[in-house]
């Protein structure tokens, strides 16, 4: 079966840090959890200052359907509350801890044990685990879908097509036990048939190694499934596309599509989950850029300043100007690093001011290369100019919400064109006006 | 150690990285493309398509200059479109042309057809394009003079093939010649095979697509080999000389494929190709010109945003109409 692809572009990979094994931070001199770490109704504080708490220590929850609690990452003592402004623009509550670096393991702390699917979710649920590909949707709703029923697939998101970012690379070389034990349970307890692993061609020694490891196991119901080393095979939608073939239009859900699809992050912790009963305390992520003096691939505690994970790389080697939380396509800039590091990080990438500079728009040359990236086929030069009219009928009728906001339009224009953010903002521009 | 913090940093929107390819760089592609066919031009008629050139691009650049300058708008010499814009104009004169009507062109072509309508991305027909038509309607003599190439010590007319089918008087040139360049004609137009290099180091490039070229250069020999073989002549060698001969090869590379005026998608460019070929033969075969290739591009230059209207995109997921 010849497989179909969707139009893609190349991007450079710059996976400096791919032969970076994992290093585990220590524990800092202060951690500031943040209560808002998933899509959905922030957490409300359940420690006040002065109290001693321990590591896996529930701190942060919520009633709310659409959330997922939080606990400690270090033992020590709260400091108090403190309140951020974040990098989406919006005010988070911290909570300060100052660790004792004794990381006392809370009494709590047990190993999960389910019978069936309505235990496995609650379990979920309690470990914090939210979706760790950069999404963070609380991963218990995830797992249980209304046609639960229907769906048959699990398919494990491996792709890490962003640059950079080599965290899931070294996560399949280093934890592939974990992850492949955490596809048998969401398998088992959700009713799954058939796993795939879908990679990117660019890590064949991952590849290798778990095909070895299923192999080994007599694993027959999961595959890895080798994916073009090409932007943005990662994408849900991409991703759902090009291992079963299937449309999936915005607004839709993989279960819709009789898949249940998470990332390799994601999945490889309910693995460690069911093996150690640690919820989700500390996170693997890429330290990297030209402005960082030693990238690595580090394992840091969640609520861990930004500026301590760059001085355990040996802190900057020239002025920083621009850092991200992601990957240099869809990762965020953030203005400060004196922010925590939260559950979805997966990299922080810190450049210099000469790969800091906002490249000046010019004029669109008609040249079509938006629409041959484009996964979509879509035409973001006739979509930016309808959005430059507000004219929300033209944007709806050019199907700007099937964009996915890749960024490979942004990325591909020849005269600069932020062409990816237009879309975001014409596609407020068809909600305003109800169509 | 006192820790430093950095809490002004720049933030803008993903994605932050870039593809190397920008709108300077296309330029320069194209530019680098033509010059196999100015170099076998100075072969064939000598030092003066090196000033003649020059002395086009140079203005062009001063005309785009000088308008940005006075209209206070953002400087766009940088993006050298007005200097291949410039190359490309030289490529359709003879040799022989007068500066001041090269000249005369760039001001044509940069502030009547570009900057009048808005500059670059804005111009509703190709700049070089219009600006050949209105000195070979206003400049006749001028721009119909062919220097005589240097080679060709037999040779009796300074006429192109075309002007030879059109109005005979001298024996047509034979297909290699015509394939090798050593034949009369404008600067740009004379090697076949050299604008070929160009035109597949572009599309290899990935700077243009092939649709245009195909389409345009398969309608030009399709239509003469059935019009030659309806009428009795020789069919396949006819059709061969109409794409060599003429400015079928230099048209459907460097001036159909421009960007601006031509259809954005896969299927607008399918028609406009045939539209350009189409145009071009019933000039040639039933019209008074010689040589339609500069008309049928204008022409089908004015039609773009009707075929970009016309034509429906296929997109990802586009089954389902008028969905929420």
């Amino acid at each position: 079966m010849s497989q179909k692809h969707l139009q893609s572009i190349h991007v450079s990979h710059y996976k400096h840090t791919a032969g970076c094994a994992t290093e585990v931070m220590p524990v800092p001199d202060v951690v500031k959890i943040s209560m808002s770490q998933h899509i959905g109704a922030p957490c409300k504080p359940l420690v006040q200052k002065g109290d001693y708490v321990k590591v896996g220590q529930l701190i942060g929850d919520t009633e709310a359907f659409v959330s997922a609690p939080i606990h400690s990452s270090v033992s020590g003592t709260v400091k108090g509350l403190e309140e951020q402004r974040n990098a989406m623009g919006g005010i988070d509550t911290l909570v300060v801890i100052e660790p004792d670096k004794k990381q006392e393991i809370y009494e709590g702390i047990a190993v999960p044990e389910v019978s069936d699917l309505p235990g496995f979710i609650k379990a979920i649920r309690e470990s914090g685990l939210v979706g760790l590909g950069g999404a963070s949707f609380p991963t218990h709703i995830k797992f249980n879908p209304k046609n639960i029923d229907e769906v048959h697939t699990l398919i494990v998101n491996a792709a890490e097509c962003e640059p950079f970012i080599t965290s899931d690379h070294r996560l399949m070389l280093e934890d592939a036990e974990d992850l492949i034990a955490g596809c048998q349970l969401v398998m088992k307890y959700i009713g799954l048939d058939e796993g795939y692993i879908g990679i990117e061609e660019n890590k064949p020694d991952a590849i290798a190694h778990l095909d070895q490891l299923l192999a080994d196991k007599g694993i027959t119901n999961i595959k890895t499934f080798t994916l073009q080393a090409r932007y943005p095979k990662g994408a849900e939608r991409v991703l759902i596309y090009e291992i079963t073939g299937k449309t999936m239009n915005a607004g839709e859900l993989p279960a819709q599509h009789g898949c249940i699809l998470s990332n390799v992050t994601t999945i490889a912790f309910v693995g460690q989950y069911f093996r150690t009963g640690m919820p989700l305390v500390s996170k693997r992520m890429t330290v990297d850029g030209d402005a960082v003096a030693t990238p690595k691939n580090v394992i840091a505690p969640i609520g861990t300043m930004i500026n301590d994970v760059i001085g355990f790389c040996d802190g900057y080697k020239q002025e920083p100007r621009k850092i991200l939380m992601g990957g240099p396509m869809m990762g965020r800039a953030i203005f400060s690093d004196e922010m925590p590091i939260i559950k979805n990080n997966n990299a922080i990438l810190a450049f210099s001011k000469e790969q800091s500079l906002v490249k000046e728009e010019t004029a669109c040359i008609n040249c079509g290369r938006c629409h041959q990236a484009c996964p979509f086929k879509l035409i973001p030069t006739a979509l930016a100019d309808a959005y430059e009219r507000r004219d929300a009928q033209a944007l709806s009728n050019l199907k700007v919400m099937q964009c996915m906001e890749c960024g490979s339009c942004s990325y591909i224009c020849p005269a600069r064109r932020p062409l990816g953010f237009m879309n975001k903002l014409g596609k407020a521009v068809v909600k305003e006006a109800g169509l | 150690m006192e820790k430093k913090t950095y809490s002004n940093l720049v933030v803008s929107s993903a994605p932050h990285i870039v593809s190397p390819v920008d709108t300077t760089k296309i330029m320069l592609m194209v530019m680098l493309a033509l010059l196999p066919s100015l170099l076998v031009s100075v072969y064939v008629f000598g030092f003066r398509v090196i000033t003649l050139t020059a002395v086009t691009m140079a203005s062009a650049v001063f005309f785009e200059w000088a308008w940005n300058k006075l209209m206070k708008k953002t400087q766009t010499v940088t993006d050298l479109s007005a200097a291949l814009t410039g190359m490309l104009l030289a490529m359709n004169f003879p040799s022989g042309l007068p500066y001041w009507i090269a000249v005369l062109g760039s001001l044509i072509a940069i502030i009547v057809v570009k900057q009048l309508f808005g500059g670059i991305g804005k111009n509703i027909v190709n700049p070089a394009i219009t600006a050949r038509v209105v000195l070979f309607i206003s400049f006749a003599t001028e721009m119909t003079t062919w220097t005589v190439p240097k080679m060709a010590a037999d040779v009796t007319s300074t006429a192109t093939p075309l002007g030879i089918l059109a109005e005979g008087g001298a024996e047509l040139p034979d297909n290699m010649s015509l394939f090798l360049g050593f034949v009369g004609g404008s600067m740009g137009e004379v090697s076949a095979i050299a604008l070929l290099i160009g035109g597949l180091f572009l599309i290899w490039k990935k700077i243009i697509s092939p649709i245009i070229p195909a389409c345009f250069i398969g309608t030009v020999f399709v239509f003469a080999a059935v019009y030659y073989g309806l009428t009795g002549g020789n069919a396949i060698e006819m059709a061969i000389f109409h794409v060599l001969a003429g400015g079928v090869m230099l048209g459907a590379f460097f001036m159909a494929t421009d960007y601006v005026t031509s259809p954005l998608l896969p299927t607008g460019k399918i028609i406009f190709g045939i539209g350009c070929g189409l145009i071009t033969m019933i000039i040639r075969i039933f019209g008074s010109y010689p040589e339609g290739v500069s008309f049928s591009i204008l022409l089908m230059n004015c039609l773009t945003p009707l075929i970009n209207n016309f034509c429906q995109n296929r997109m990802y997921g586009g089954a389902k109409k008028n969905e929420k």
